[in-house]
C-alpha cells in the first residue's frame, strides 16, 4: 500500500499535555504528604491508603467493563488512582477495611460512573465517598488514633477542630489553650485524618502543581484568604473563635483548598468563577465549622459549591477580548 | 407531647398553605389548549424527528388543528414517519379527509466504495462529515461523494441508516426508514435524496452525485456518473432522465422501470433496486456487457472505460 | 516586554531554517495560477488556451472591489484554463502556463538598487494605493486579504498608525525573519509607502524577541526613517494575529465583531506585504514571487526559497532534499494554522508562507479523551472565549448557544486544541460552528 498523506484541519501540533500527566502530576504532588502520613500513623495508614487506591481502581475497571461495557478501559488515566489517594487522605488511619471499600464503591460507583465517568461527574468523587462515610459511620470516621509524633499530652484523641467547636459551645476561650501552636499544626503534629496532618507538605505539593501549571492559583488562594479574613474577624470580635492561622492549618482545609476544590471536573471554568467558588467555599467552611453539627466543614462546603459550579459557569464568562478597551499604553 | 403537637400543627399549616398556593397558581397560570391537539398528538409516532417540518409531534398536531380551522383541509401536512395510516387517523379526529400519498424512502446517491473510489489521503480529525467537508475534498478525489463519517447516522431517530464498514458508505435500511428527511438535511453534500419508494419498492436510481466533468469524475471513481447522456437516449420514450451539470437524474414519476438505462450506462452508475435478477440469457439487444449488470448497489460491474462525451 | 493581554500558548519554535539565506528557486516547467489566491471574489481569467504570456502579463482581472488581479510569474504558453486542484483541497478555476524561457514584460525594474521615498517625490497616497491594487498585492502572512481594501478605511474611520507584522509567531516559519535580515531597507521604504498612502506619521514594526538579530538590524536601519519604531515583543502565540498584535504594540483591543481593527486606528501589514508594496510601487513589479519557508524535521535541507507563484509544491520540496520516506503530512503554511495538503501537485499561491513536512509519528493526532473540564482551553484562548463550550454546542448543532457565546470572535488560532490535555478536536467543531453561525447571521441581515 502506498504511503498516504494525512489531512486534517489545523492545528497540526499539540502541546503534549495529557490527562495522564495532569492526574499523575497531582499524585506526585501528594507524595510528600503521603510519606509523612505513613511516618505519623504507621502501618495503619499504609493499609488504609492501599485499600482505598486499589478498591477505587478495581471498581473503575469493573464498572467500565461489566456495567458500561466499554471497550476502552480508563483505569490507567490516573483519575481513579487519584480519587483513591484523596479518599484515603480523608480517612482516619484506623478505619476498618470494609468501610474503606464501601467508601470507594460509593466514590467511584455513585460519585463518578453513574454520571458517565471521567469529566461528567458533578461532585468530586473522593469527597462524595468521604461525606457518604462520614454520615453513615460517624463514630468510626471521627475516632482518631494517636499521632506517633504527637507531643501534646492529655488531649490525644481530640482534634483541634473538636476543641475549637467545644470552645464555642462552652463559650470558654480557655479551651483553646489546649490547641497545639499554629507552628506545630503547620508542620504536622496534630490529630486528624491522614491528609490533615501536615499543612507544610501539602502546600509544598501545591507549589509543585502551580509550577507545573496543573492548577492555577485562583481557587486555593481565594479559599485560604477568605478563611483567614473571616476567621480573623470572628476571632477579633470574640476570642472563643480560634485564631485564623490555627483555623487554616487545622483539619482538611489545606488539603481541600489545594487538592479537592481544584478538581478540574467539578470546579468552574473561568478565573472569575473560580474566585467566586473559592470565596464561597471559604465562607461556608467557617460557617459550618463554627456553627454546624460537624466539626469539619471543608468537605461539605466543597460539595455544596460543586453543585453550584454549572450555575457559576453559566453566569461567569471569561473577559472577552476587546470588552474593555484599555487606556492607550503607547503615546 | 406538646412539642410533637406543635410540630404537627406547624407542618399541617404549612402544607395547607402550600396546597392553596398551588391551587391558585394552577388556576391562574392554566394554559387552555385545544383538546384536539392532545388527541392528534396521541396518534402521532412521538418520535419528534422534525421530518414534518414542525418542531416535534406536538408542533405538528398544533399545525394540523390550525390548518383544519383556517383552511379547512390538511393539504401539505404529512407525518412522513406515520405515513398514510397515521394521517388517516389524524383526519378522522379532525373530521377531514386526506389524499393518498406515495411512500418515500431515503436513497444514498453514492456508490464510491473503497474499491470503486480509492482513498488518496487519510482524514484525521473529528468524526463529522461537516467538519471533513472543510478540509477540502475529503479522502478521495471526488468532491461530491459520501464522506462516510456518519452525520446522517447521528441524525436518524429510527436507526435506519448506518455506515457500512466495508464500503465506508451510508446505507439505508428500507424497512426502518420513514423518509423523515433528517439524514438528507444532515448531509453536507446533499447526497441523500428522499425518493418515491416506487411500485413494490422497485426503482431505478443514479447512484452518483458527481457534478464534475466526465474526465475528472471518471478518473477518481469507477462508479461515477460522467454525464455522457447515453441513458437519456435510452429513455427517449419516457423522457424520465435528464443530465444537468454532468449528472444524470431519473425522474421517479416518469420512470417506467424498463431498465434500459441500466444497460446503457457505461459506468454502471444506474442501479435497479429491489428488482428480480435478470435472466441469464437477457435478450437485450444493445447490452453486450449485461451479464454482470448489478442488481443491488453493492455489487459492482467491471469498470468500463467511458468515452468522454463532453 | 510587551505582549498581548489575554491567553496565548508557547509552541516549540523549531525555526530550523532561520540560518539559511534566501535562495532563488528554479523556474517550474509548468505553472498553475489559481484564480482563488485571495479572500473575496475570485479573479476572472482574461487569457485563453494558446495565448503567449510573459512574466508580469495579466492572467486574471479582479472580480470585484474585494479581489485582486493575478499576473503570470513565468513566460510561455497558456495550456489550460480549467479547474485544477489547489492548496485548499478543492478543484477551482486556474490558468496553467507551460514555461518557455524567462521573458519579462517591459517596465519592470529587475535591479537590486534601493529606491527611497525621497527619490520619488511625485508619489502621493492615491497613486500608491492604485499601484498596490494594480499589482494584485494581498496580505502575505497567510490571510490573503486584498491590501488595497485595508488601505481604504471605511468613511468615518481614521487611521492613526501602521503596524508591521514581523512577529512570525508560527513555529517553523522563517520567511519573514530572513526577509528582514536581507532586505531591511526595502521593508522600511515599503512601510513608508503604506504610511504615506493612509496619511499617518507613525509606524511600528513588531518583532518577537526570538529574532534578536532582526530586531537589532531593523532598529539600526529604522533610525534613518522618521516616525518608525521597532517594538520587540515577548514570544507568545498567536501574537501574529492582527488583533493580538495591535493589543501588544499599542495596547488597544479591537472590540467584538462587527468592529474592525481600523476602529483602534491601526492598520497592520505583514513584512512580506511591505516588501511586495515596495517592489510594486518603486520597481513596478506585480506580485509574482514570494519568500516561502520549506522546512520540517525530516527534510534534509530546510530552506527559505524565493519562488515564483504557481510553482508546484513538489518542486519546492525536491529543491530542499526531496520528500522523506516517512512523511505523514505536508502542510501549506505553519503548523498552527496551515492547511494539510492532499497532494503535492498543487501550486504555491500568494498566501503560501511555508511548506512544512511532518513525519508520520508527528503527524497523527492522539485519540481524543473525554473533556475533563480543566479550563486550560479557556486560559489559552487569546480572545477570552470558552472553547470547550463552543466545541460542545457546535457538536450538538446548537447554533443559538454558539452565537450567544461569541463564537464569531474566534480567530481559529488553534491555541485551545494545542493545549487540550484530552486531545479533543476542539477547533474542528468550533470552525464548523463559526462558519454556520456566520452563515446564519448573513442570511438574517440579508432579510
Amino acid at each position: 500500500m502506498e504511503n498516504k498523506l494525512i489531512v486534517s484541519l489545523s492545528p497540526h501540533v499539540h502541546g503534549s499535555d495529557s490527562v495522564e500527566k495532569n492526574m499523575y502530576g497531582v499524585c506526585i504532588a501528594l507524595l510528600p504528604a503521603l510519606i509523612a502520613s505513613f511516618c505519623f500513623f504507621g502501618l495503619g495508614a499504609v493499609t488504609v491508603m492501599l485499600t482505598s487506591v486499589l478498591a477505587c481502581v478495581f471498581f473503575e475497571w469493573a464498572i467500565t467493563k461489566f456495567i458500561l461495557k466499554r471497550d476502552k478501559l480508563t483505569i490507567l488515566d490516573g483519575s481513579a488512582i487519584l480519587t483513591g489517594l484523596l479518599l484515603g487522605f480523608n480517612l482516619p488511619s484506623n478505619l476498618p477495611i470494609w468501610i474503606i471499600i464501601l467508601g470507594a464503591l460509593f466514590a467511584i460507583g455513585v460519585g463518578k460512573m453513574t454520571f458517565g465517568g471521567l469529566g461528567q461527574n458533578i461532585f468530586n468523587p473522593a469527597l462524595a465517598g468521604r461525606v457518604f462515610l462520614l454520615i453513615s459511620f460517624p463514630v468510626q470516621m471521627t475516632s482518631w488514633t494517636d499521632n506517633v509524633l504527637d507531643h501534646v499530652d492529655g488531649y490525644s484523641g481530640a482534634t483541634p477542630l473538636a476543641l475549637m467547636q467545644k470552645a464555642i459551645l462552652e463559650k470558654d476561650p480557655s479551651v483553646l489553650n489546649n490547641l497545639p501552636s499554629s507552628l506545630d499544626m503547620f508542620l504536622g503534629q496534630t490529630e486528624g485524618s491522614m491528609g490533615e496532618v501536615s499543612a507544610l507538605l501539602l502546600l509544598l505539593g501545591c507549589a509543585f502543581m502551580l509550577w507545573k501549571k496543573i492548577i492555577t492559583w485562583h481557587i486555593p488562594v481565594s479559599i485560604i484568604l477568605t478563611v483567614f479574613v473571616f476567621a480573623g474577624l470572628l476571632h477579633l470580635l470574640d476570642p472563643v473563635y480560634a485564631a485564623p492561622l490555627q483555623v487554616i492549618f487545622s483539619g482538611g482545609l489545606i488539603l481541600g483548598a489545594c487538592y479537592m476544590a481544584t478538581d478540574y471536573v467539578t470546579s468552574p471554568m473561568s478565573h472569575k468563577g473560580q474566585l467566586i467558588y473559592g470565596v464561597a467555599i471559604g465562607l461556608l467552611t467557617v460557617v459550618i465549622r463554627n456553627w454546624g453539627a460537624y466539626p469539619e466543614g471543608m468537605s461539605f462546603a466543597i460539595i455544596i459549591m460543586n453543585a453550584f459550579t454549572p450555575l457559576i459557569n453559566t453566569y461567569c464568562k471569561p473577559k472577552r477580548f476587546g470588552e474593555v478597551v484599555r487606556k492607550e499604553a503607547a503615546k | 407531647m406538646n412539642s410533637i403537637l406543635m410540630a404537627v400543627i406547624a407542618l399541617g399549616v404549612i402544607g395547607l398553605l402550600a396546597a392553596l398556593l398551588l391551587y391558585f397558581a394552577s388556576r391562574k397560570f392554566a394554559v387552555h389548549e385545544d383538546e384536539r391537539i392532545g388527541q392528534v398528538s396521541a396518534v402521532l409516532p412521538q418520535a419528534n424527528c422534525g421530518g414534518c417540518g414542525f418542531p416535534g409531534c406536538a408542533g405538528f398536531a398544533g399545525a394540523c388543528v390550525k390548518a383544519t380551522d383556517e383552511k379547512g383541509s390538511l393539504e401539505g401536512l404529512l407525518c412522513p414517519v406515520g405515513g398514510q395510516p397515521v394521517m388517516e387517523q389524524v383526519a378522522g379526529i379532525l373530521g377531514m379527509t386526506v389524499e393518498a400519498t406515495a411512500p418515500k424512502v431515503a436513497v444514498v446517491r453514492c456508490n464510491g466504495s473503497c474499491e470503486n473510489r480509492p482513498r488518496l489521503v487519510e482524514y484525521d480529525g473529528a468524526t463529522s462529515c461537516k467538519v471533513q467537508a472543510m478540509v477540502g475534498m475529503g479522502e478521495t478525489g471526488c468532491s461530491y461523494g459520501c464522506f462516510g463519517c456518519g452525520d446522517c447516522v447521528r441524525q436518524c431517530q429510527f436507526g435506519a441508516i448506518r455506515i457500512n464498514p466495508e464500503t465506508k458508505l451510508a446505507e439505508v435500511d428500507e424497512e426502518k426508514c420513514t423518509a423523515c428527511g433528517a439524514c438528507a438535511k444532515a448531509c453536507p453534500r446533499g447526497i441523500i435524496e428522499i425518493r418515491l419508494k416506487g411500485p413494490k419498492n422497485r426503482r431505478m436510481v443514479v447512484l452518483c452525485n458527481n457534478k464534475d466533468k466526465g474526465a475528472i469524475a471518471n478518473k477518481w471513481c469507477k462508479a461515477s456518473c460522467i454525464g455522457c447522456g447515453k441513458c437519456v437516449k435510452a429513455c427517449e420514450k419516457f423522457e424520465a432522465i435528464t443530465v444537468t451539470k454532468n449528472l444524470a437524474y431519473i425522474d421517479a414519476e416518469k420512470c417506467k422501470l424498463c431498465r434500459k438505462c441500466e444497460e446503457a450506462c457505461p459506468k454502471g452508475a444506474i442501479h435497479a433496486i429491489n428488482m428480480p435478477p435478470r435472466k441469464p440469457k437477457a435478450d437485450a439487444p444493445a447490452a453486450p456487457k449485461a451479464e454482470n449488470t448489478p442488481t443491488t448497489p453493492n455489487t459492482q460491474s467491471s469498470p468500463i472505460t467511458p468515452k468522454e462525451q463532453q | 516586554m510587551k505582549t498581548f493581554h489575554i491567553g496565548g500558548v508557547h509552541p516549540e519554535e523549531n525555526k530550523l531554517s532561520a540560518g539559511s539565506p534566501i535562495r532563488e528557486a528554479k523556474l517550474p516547467r509548468q505553472a498553475v495560477f489559481s484564480m482563488f489566491q485571495h479572500i473575496g471574489a475570485p479573479a476572472n481569467p482574461v487569457v485563453k488556451r494558446g495565448d503567449q504570456v510573459k512574466v508580469g502579463t495579466l492572467l486574471g482581472e479582479a472580480g470585484g472591489f474585494v479581489s485582486a488581479p493575478i499576473y503570470s510569474s513565468v513566460s510561455g504558453k497558456v495550456s489550460k484554463v480549467d479547474v485544477a486542484l489547489d492548496a485548499s483541497g478543492l478543484r477551482r478555476m486556474a490558468v496553467t502556463v507551460d514555461v518557455e524561457g524567462d521573458e519579462w514584460e517591459e517596465g519592470i525594474d529587475r535591479t537590486d538598487t534601493l529606491v527611497r521615498l525621497a527619490d520619488r517625490p511625485e508619489l502621493d497616497g492615491k497613486t500608491i494605493v492604485e499601484k498596490i491594487k494594480q499589482a494584485g498585492i494581498v496580505g502575505m502572512g497567510g490571510a490573503t486579504f486584498p491590501t488595497h481594501v485595508k488601505l481604504c478605511p471605511p468613511p468615518g474611520k481614521k487611521a492613526e498608525c501602521v503596524i508591521v507584522n514581523a512577529v512570525e509567531c508560527e513555529p517553523y516559519l522563517t520567511a519573514d525573519h530572513r526577509l528582514m535580515l536581507e532586505k531591511p531597507e526595502e521593508i522600511l521604504v515599503g512601510l513608508q509607502l503604506v504610511m504615506k498612502a493612509v496619511g499617518v506619521e507613525k509606524g511600528y514594526i513588531g518583532i518577537e524577541n526570538n529574532k534578536p538579530d532582526a530586531i537589532a538590524l531593523m532598529a539600526e536601519k529604522a533610525n534613518q526613517y522618521p516616525g518608525i519604531e521597532v517594538v520587540p515583543l515577548k514570544v507568545k502565540y498567536p501574537q501574529g494575529g492582527e488583533k493580538q498584535l495591535i493589543d501588544a504594540v499599542i495596547g488597544r483591543q479591537v472590540p467584538a465583531p462587527p468592529a474592525l481593527p481600523i476602529d483602534t486606528g491601526a492598520i497592520v501589514q505583514n513584512v512580506g506585504t511591505c516588501f511586495a508594496i515596495y517592489e510594486a510601487v518603486m520597481k513596478n513589479k506585480p506580485l509574482i514571487e514570494r519568500i516561502i519557508t520549506v522546512t520540517g524535521k525530516s527534510l534534509s535541507l530546510p530552506s527559505n526559497l524565493k519562488a515564483r507563484l504557481g510553482t508546484p509544491f513538489q518542486q519546492l520540496i525536491d529543491e530542499c532534499g526531496g520528500l522523506p520516506e516517512d512523511t505523514g503530512k505536508v502542510i501549506g503554511g505553519g503548523p498552527m494554522m496551515g492547511k494539510a495538503l492532499m497532494s503535492l501537485d498543487v501550486p504555491m499561491t500568494k498566501g503560501s508562507s511555508g511548506l512544512l513536512v511532518m513525519k508520520k509519528d508527528e503527524a497523527r493526532r492522539s485519540e481524543p479523551q473525554p473533556c475533563i473540564r480543566c479550563a486550560k482551553c479557556v486560559g489559552a484562548c487569546p480572545m477570552g472565549l470558552e472553547p470547550y463550550l463552543l466545541a460542545k454546542v457546535s457538536e450538538q448543532f446548537d447554533w443559538d448557544a454558539a452565537e450567544q457565546n461569541d463564537i464569531t470572535s474566534c480567530i481559529e488560532c488553534g491555541s485551545c486544541q494545542f493545549t487540550c490535555p484530552s486531545h479533543r478536536t476542539l477547533l474542528d467543531h468550533i470552525r464548523l460552528g463559526k462558519s454556520t453561525v456566520m452563515g446564519i447571521i448573513r442570511s438574517r441581515s440579508a432579510k
